[in-house]
């Protein structure tokens, strides 16, 4: 057998296994160098895995040659293959952007532990997007968060502690919980397998352990989604922890547990489950609304740059949800393709913030002012990831939010309305965005800051990739639409 | 009689709530980590009562016993694994709880709270 | 030079000139020089485009495809012509008179504020090309953020705050209607092309209506009353800004947005069919004359200008609402020689500014003799903004009423009519309070005192083209009349 057969198990075991020689290596960088090199490879592994399934879909992986449903099976499909992507794209750049920030904030001491823990968290998130098991995405689902935990709690404040802390009570109930509602569902099926369980609940005939299972799981993935009113964990988590980590975390750690509230809803419980699509609809549509609508306009009013881009956050994920709770094929493609985008901006716009905390020492806004004149190529970057944040045109932003408006539209009236609201909380990441552009450009410094200068040039290089990228996708959408779309025709039970 | 016949579910339940109650009312970070983890150990009940088959013995396999009934051993199997999490999930939170002391002196949540304020 | 080349030519030319002006910026003569080059290159490059759209071609340049039948695309069609012509041959006026003006005021951040300028020159002409309706909301977005530094550009407190509201208006306009209004079309009609005879044959009744209404507010840049305020918000912005951006390239990148939307997506069979754009009639009426009277009670002169801006913009909007060919014809011919004048007029506010340093225009009384040339130069531009013989604003308002009086529409006469006189009131009043008023005592100027040569050269040719506009109105006019329209 080729390599090839064995790209989704490389996928996970190659961070996994890298992670504990991290740990012995005690020759300063020497522990970012391997970290660094073990996300490129997964990364290349990911790129390899949808080039995969665009022949042949999806690809089933036997662990230890056990068959479904008996044995685990990992389940590669569109979908997860854009999620791997995102994820292991995601740490990459991030670690190949943040070495100087990394080494000021963690420090050579505590790196190699802090690195063995960054690639559990790619192994974990992998994990989550590939395995085709309930059980087994519990454990992969627990491997990143314990290991996020670590990543936060090494930010130099104090209050990264309690961010931590808080993020640890909240992450393990809503762990918990979709174990309660797994083991509901293997009550009534006797099976883990997701495809399988699939099949079986049809043949179900008590349906009310299920939908309560479905309540457990949907509640505790949205506990680890941070969909608003859960979100209250997310925007200090990502304050206090390194920035690095936050530029991370913020791209991809809530996109898996979407991920799966998206597979769980569309592969398990749509098909059999008559009510779900009403309650689905109704839990997440008003949620949704409520987290673009409240996050934005809290970001507007947030000062701490990373706080604001936290709020920023929970707005962005309710875009996602919307489109997830329209329950189209244009819904479900605006979702998943904004998933991807929202990972773009808002790793750019945290490498920007990382570089202007870099030299400023600070992530108050009003310590930034005159970052335009000192730092422009840093700024110029964040002025590109922000416009495709607010969805201007030829920037990513703008296609996944293209897709959701016209999404609402096809949904009748009450789309309408949507589409309006939509577009109300675009003006409002309008205007958190040109506080911070203002602030920078147009405030002088204030006498007696520290003077600021450009940061690092391999922050600055990843930094301009990252926002040349949003333009890139924004313009050429043949990678990200042509993945989403057969995704959720795929998920939609219309084929690829 | 059939409501008592899944006391065990009912232990589940309440163990559950219990759990939880002490997660959110607590100010005591310890104790809101003992919380945590009666909560996740009610969780553990649930899987280990779905798992007895009636009359059913431990599922250990014996080629000289014939037509005996086993419990169903993959609920126990996965409860194993859950518990390897919980008891990880524990360590950790107790180690941020060290941190916390470190850093802070106290290990209640309000007192911190003004400490940070102060700051 | 195929006409795709023409049209990447003419939108690399002032990018790779606002590169060359921030390369150059610190040797004041070379990034001035690079200024101009650029801007007569351009004007030469959209020039060469306009004998081959005359013979009716229509050069195209597709850059991308963006989602299904979304593009990023290029197609120049008479009207897009006219305004990208106008906007490339105003930029060389404009940046003579800059120089001069700049310099005059030793301004700060100058390679800034000619870098902006490249890039908003950049985009009026994205939005003049522009093949399809996201192709040209994404150059209109450029066309407002590349404006916001230079509106700012002095930096306190006051100016920053004026220069959110004009940033404000125009982003939350187009992002709140404008983009709805894209998607809603898109939605209907399966395309956002510009295709002769609209696309939205599939829409009707009041829905109609609706829809023209969010292009008609969405479009914050045409200054449709209420939306307007961002104007005379911007006038916070130096002169040369004003005059070039926020009497031609800006404003009228609206104006033309809103004709383009008229003809191309609409079809103006469909809105004089029902009857849909009636309100937009009034509406735009109703701008004309309440903007001009506003204008009258305005002391600082660029205020004045502003809101006499505001009015005359719904000029071109009521000729794209009459929905007749002579009322497009008229529109389209206005956003020239409106433009021809506006410019003339802020170019003599600046210079008044440069050399005397009076903003109001109760400060101008008797100081006609001091600046002879700058005073007779305004009662040009005045003159033919009214709409007088023999000065090109005649013929806009000329066809403009043609096409009130083809569909009956008395209340637009009407106010065709009060508007002019109106004009004579609060435009004429300035030369003539500069040329016959007593000069008041604390003002102790005496001597000519005009501003830099620069300057002067740049008014004298934007008058001298009010008058051109008068006796070579026709090919304008054909270039007008080319418009396909069904």
């Amino acid at each position: 057998m080729s390599v090839d057969a064995h790209l989704p198990i490389l996928q996970i075991i190659v961070p996994m296994l890298t992670a504990p020689v991290v740990t012995l290596l005690r020759v300063p960088s020497l522990p970012w160098a391997a970290a660094t090199a073990a996300s490129l490879v997964a990364f290349s592994v990911a790129l390899s895995l949808v080039g995969a399934v665009d022949t042949a879909s999806p690809i089933i992986y036997e662990l230890g040659g056990w068959q479904a449903p008996y044995g685990i099976v990992l389940h590669v499909d569109h979908f997860s293959a854009l999620l791997l992507v995102i994820i292991t794209g995601a740490s990459s750049v991030a670690l190949a952007f943040g070495k100087p920030s990394l080494d000021q904030q963690v420090g050579q001491e505590r790196a190699p532990m802090f690195y063995a823990a960054w690639l559990l968290v790619v192994s974990g998130l992998c994990g989550m997007a590939a395995t085709g098991d309930a059980f087994n995405l519990f454990v992969f689902l627990e491997i990143s968060s314990l290991a996020t935990y670590v990543l936060i709690a090494a930010g130099p404040d104090r209050r990264a502690l309690m961010a931590t802390f808080r993020y640890l009570i909240l992450g393990t109930i809503g762990a918990t919980f979709y174990l309660v509602g797994v083991g509901l569902i293997y009550m009534m099926t006797g099976t883990l397998n997701l495809e399988d369980m699939a099949v079986r609940i049809g043949d179900v005939a008590d349906l009310r352990p299920i939908l309560v299972a479905a309540g457990f799981i949907t509640v505790g993935l949205a506990l680890k989604a941070a969909m608003f009113p859960l979100h209250v964990w997310m925007p200090n988590a990502y304050t206090f922890a390194p920035h690095v980590a936050t530029v991370f975390l913020a791209a991809c750690s809530t996109k898996a547990a979407i991920y799966v509230l998206i597979r769980f809803d569309h592969v398990v419980f749509l098909p059999h489950l008559s009510e779900h699509g009403e309650l689905t609809t109704g839990f997440l549509m008003p949620l949704a609304v409520l987290a673009f609508l409240v996050g934005s306009a809290v970001a507007v009013f947030e000062r701490n740059l990373k706080r604001m881009l936290g709020y920023s956050s929970v707005a962005q994920i309710g875009y996602i949800l919307l489109g997830v709770s329209l329950l189209s094929t244009t819904g479900l493609t605006g979702a998943i393709v904004h998933m991807f985008n929202h990972a773009l901006m808002k790793s750019a716009l945290f490498m920007a913030v990382a570089c202007l905390a870099f030299r400023a020492n600070s992530v108050q806004l009003p310590d930034i002012a005159g970052a335009g004149r000192a730092m422009p190529l840093t700024m110029a970057a964040f002025v590109i990831a922000g416009l495709s944040m607010v969805g201007v045109p030829l920037t990513a932003g703008f296609v996944s939010k293209w897709y959701l408006v016209l999404a609402c539209l096809e949904y009748g009236a009450v789309g309408y309305g949507l589409a309006a609201l939509v577009l109300i909380a675009s003006l409002l990441a309008l205007v958190y965005v040109w506080k911070v552009v203002e602030t920078a450009y147009f405030k002088p410094r204030p006498a007696g800051a520290p003077e600021l200068s450009e940061a690092p040039p391999m922050m600055l290089a990843v930094l301009w990739v990252m926002a040349l990228a949003n333009v890139w996708f924004g313009v050429n959408t043949d990678f990200t639409l042509g993945l989403a779309g057969n995704a959720a025709r795929a998920l939609s039970g219309m084929g690829p | 009689m059939e409501i008592l016949a899944l006391y065990n579910y009912w232990v589940f339940a309440i163990l559950l709530l219990i759990g939880l109650y002490a997660v959110i009312a607590k100010v005591n970070l310890v104790k809101r980590m003992i919380g945590l983890s009666i909560f996740q150990a009610a969780v553990f009940l649930l899987y280990i009562s779905m798992d007895k088959v009636e009359g059913g013995t431990a599922p250990i396999f014996r080629s000289d016993v014939v037509g005996a009934v086993y419990s169903n051993p993959l609920p126990q199997v996965l409860i194993l694994t859950a518990i390897v999490v919980g008891i990880a999930t524990t360590a950790l939170g107790l180690a941020v709880v060290v941190r916390i002391r470190e850093e802070y002196g106290t290990v209640e949540e309000d007192k911190i709270k003004e400490l940070d304020s102060d700051s | 030079m195929s006409g795709a080349t023409a049209i990447a030519l003419a939108l690399g030319i002032p990018l790779a000139g606002a590169l060359g002006i921030a390369v150059t910026g610190r040797w004041a003569n070379l990034r001035e020089t690079v200024t101009l080059v650029t801007a007569v290159v351009l004007a030469l490059v959209v020039w060469s485009l306009v004998p081959g759209v005359f013979a009716g071609a229509r050069p195209e340049l597709e850059i991308t495809t963006l989602l299904d039948t979304l593009s990023i695309g290029f197609r120049v069609e008479p009207l897009g012509m006219l305004f990208g012509a106008l906007a490339a041959t105003l930029w060389i006026v404009n940046s003579i008179y800059s120089i001069g003006y700049m310099r005059g005021n030793d301004e700060k951040h100058q390679t800034r504020f000619y870098v902006c300028f490249a890039i908003a020159i950049f985009a009026a002409v994205g939005v003049a090309f522009a093949g399809n309706l996201l192709t040209l909301f994404a150059f209109y977005e450029v066309l407002t953020i590349s404006t916001y530094p230079l509106v700012s550009h002095k930096g306190d407190a006051a100016t920053i705050r004026s220069a959110r509201v004009y940033l404000g208006i125009l982003l939350s306009t187009s992002i709140g209607l404008l983009l709805p209004a894209m998607i809603w079309t898109y939605a209907v009609a399966g395309t956002l092309e510009f295709t002769p005879g609209g696309i939205l044959d599939s829409l009707s009744g009041p829905a109609v209506g609706l829809l023209l209404g969010m292009y008609a507010f969405g479009i914050g840049k045409a200054a449709l009353m209420p939306v307007h305020r961002w104007l005379p918000a911007a006038m916070v912005a130096p002169t040369p800004v004003s005059a070039l951006l926020h009497a031609v390239a800006v404003v009228k990148a609206g104006v033309f947005t809103v004709l383009k939307v008229v003809v191309y997506v609409f079809g103006i069979d469909l809105l004089a069919g029902g009857g849909f754009s009636q309100w937009l009639v009034y509406l735009a009426g109703g701008t004309i004359v309440l903007a001009s009277l506003i204008a009258m009670t305005r002391d600082n002169l660029k205020a004045r200008l502003a809101y006499s801006t505001v009015s005359q913009l719904s000029y071109i909007v009521l000729g794209a609402a009459l929905a007749t060919a002579s009322g497009v014809i008229g529109g389209a011919l206005h956003i020239a020689t409106h433009a021809a004048g506006k410019i003339t007029l802020f170019f003599c506010a600046g210079a008044i500014y440069t050399a005397l340093h009076k903003t109001e225009v109760s400060q101008l009384r008797g100081l006609g003799p001091v600046m002879p040339f700058t005073f007779a130069a305004f009662t040009i531009g005045a003159i033919s903004i009214i709409g007088l013989p023999p000065f090109g604003g005649l013929w806009s308002k000329w066809y403009l009423a043609l096409g009130a009086l083809e569909t009956g529409q008395l209340f637009a006469v009407t106010v065709l009519m009060l508007s002019s006189l109106l004009n004579i009131w609060y435009l004429l009043q300035i030369p003539f309070l500069a040329f016959f008023g007593r000069p008041s005592p604390d003002s102790a100027v005496s001597g000519v005192q005009e501003a830099p040569l620069a300057c002067l050269v740049a008014i004298g040719l934007t008058s001298a083209a009010t008058v051109a506009l008068f006796f070579l109105a026709d090919p304008l006019y054909e270039l007008a009349a080319r418009v396909p329209l069904r």
